[in-house]
């Protein structure tokens, strides 16, 4: 076997392993448990009531703010893995072009955070 | 070998069949301390507040979560009228497997991992980052409002404290020089024993990672999608049966697989605290233990958060201190030419 088989077959092997003992769980209740479905347990759980309205509604703008920094800083962090791990041969060069890119990462947080951005009430 | 012809046996079936056997050996032993771990969280819990927990299945109710899990299988999958089938029953597979498969890369003991990836730490910070999916998925496909806003609270609040995590991640990577699970514990490896590890030097991002390992898992003080008190359970309170077992089970093993990585990247792996006494792979699991017992032990004194202070720690303390620390760590080693583990003498011999 190549390299890369080697070091990624046992993955694939594990994710089949996987998958395959989760669908053991889902087919084992599927297959024993006695199902006897009615309206009333089939209706959506809304502490008593009777469910009004569909619940797939309009929600706080926030959550979408949020997954738009997380994507940025995210990034960040997926430039910063490289120059990690390869800190010791890229020198002063190195060093000093990530604080550079940080840097301006700051202002841009710092920009959000004077902006609200990271309010939450 | 002399005359010696790969053929498809010993090429590819041989070692596909080792491999299998390895991953059932690591998932079945996960799986079962997991059931002994869940008896010991609500043993602690129950202690903390002086009840007796568990103590009628078998001997002091060791038993529990066994039978926790046939009667789980037992039940009927209740599946909403309104939900998306095939997504509500993805969601808990998503789930389950991501948190499976993530421990594929958690050296137990010098060599006894099932991938020993170049990348390691780089697979496992993908693969909890897919770790939200599973919960937005629960969460809008059961069609119903506390799951909805369980599912969106949850996706929020793993991906604000997953930044935090990559921050302290690359610190210690700093130190390290290499993405290996291994390669972390080996440079830890030292004379001095518990002091050579990386909790000393890297001490806040220890506190830093621990808090966030315990928001990432939805775990309390910050189990607020599921918090019982206003969203009943969260993106769960739709399921039953299986597909809520593989939510849990999933929960639970991400819990266990934090634990491993707080042991890894700051307490050493498999090394021994004290200089003399052998390394192995007793040391992990008793470091993984002590971990869980303060995660229980967390979620046994600490009051919930409200969810505008979660957001506030996350992104205005957390993030700016681990970007700190990082900036410092790379300053500290460029100003006093500190180099990495990876390009010292003692790594170069192991390669």
């Amino acid at each position: 076997m190549d390299e890369l088989l080697r070091e990624y077959l046992p993955i694939l092997i594990f994710l089949g392993l996987a998958i395959g003992l989760g669908l053991v769980f889902l087919i084992a209740a599927a297959v024993l448990a006695v199902s006897r479905p009615d309206p009333e347990k089939n209706s959506a759980y809304e502490c008593g009531f009777n469910a009004f309205d569909d619940a797939r509604m309009k929600f706080d703008v926030r959550f979408y703010l949020v997954s738009i920094l997380f994507i940025i800083f995210d990034l960040e962090v997926a430039f910063l893995f490289p120059w990690a791990v390869s800190f010791a041969e890229i020198g002063d060069f190195g060093y000093w072009s990530m604080m550079v890119f940080l840097g301006v990462l700051t202002i841009g947080f710092i920009y959000e955070w004077r902006k609200g951005a990271l309010e939450w009430e | 070998m002399p005359g010696y012809e790969p053929t498809f046996v010993s090429e590819y079936l041989l070692p596909g069949g080792w491999i299998l056997l390895q991953c059932l050996l690591l998932t079945g032993a996960i799986l079962i301390s997991l059931a002994f771990l869940l008896y010991m969280d609500r043993k602690v819990w129950a202690a903390v507040q002086l009840r007796r927990g568990p103590n009628v299945v078998g001997p002091w109710g060791l038993l529990q979560s066994f039978a926790d899990f046939l009667k789980f299988v037992l039940k009927e999958i209740v599946i909403p009228d309104g939900a998306d089938k095939a997504v509500f029953l993805l969601a808990p597979m998503i789930a389950f497997v991501l948190a499976v498969i993530a421990w594929a890369v958690i050296p137990v003991a010098d060599g006894w991992v099932i991938a020993d990836l170049n990348v390691g730490i780089l697979y496992l910070f993908a693969i909890s980052s897919l770790g939200v999916y599973g919960v937005i998925m629960g969460g809008w496909a059961s069609n119903s409002k506390y799951p909805f806003l369980g599912g969106l609270r949850s996706a929020a609040q793993m991906v604000s404290y997953e930044v935090s995590i990559g921050f302290i991640l690359v610190a210690v990577l700093l130190t390290v020089g290499s993405l290996n699970m291994s390669d972390i514990v080996r440079a830890q490896d030292s004379d001095w024993g518990l002091l050579g590890w990386y909790w000393l030097p890297h001490l806040p991002m220890l506190v830093l990672f621990f808090v966030s390992a315990l928001a990432e898992t939805n775990r309390p003080p910050f189990d607020l999608p599921e918090a019982e008190s206003e969203l009943v359970a969260g993106y769960q309170v739709e399921y039953s049966s299986t597909p809520y077992l593989l939510f849990m089970i999933g929960e639970y093993m991400n819990i266990v697989l934090m634990c491993a990585m707080t042991t890894i990247l700051f307490f050493g792996g498999w090394l021994s605290p004290i200089p003399g006494l052998p390394d192995g792979v007793l040391w992990i699991v008793i470091k993984i233990v002590v971990m869980f017992f303060l995660f229980a032990m967390v979620k046994a004194i600490v009051p919930r958060y409200r969810y505008d202070q979660l957001m506030r720690l996350g992104w205005k303390v957390f993030l700016p201190f681990s970007l700190f620390w990082v900036v410092l760590t790379a300053t500290v080693m460029r100003a006093f030419d500190i180099a990495p583990w990876a390009s010292t003498a003692a790594a170069q011999a192991l390669q």
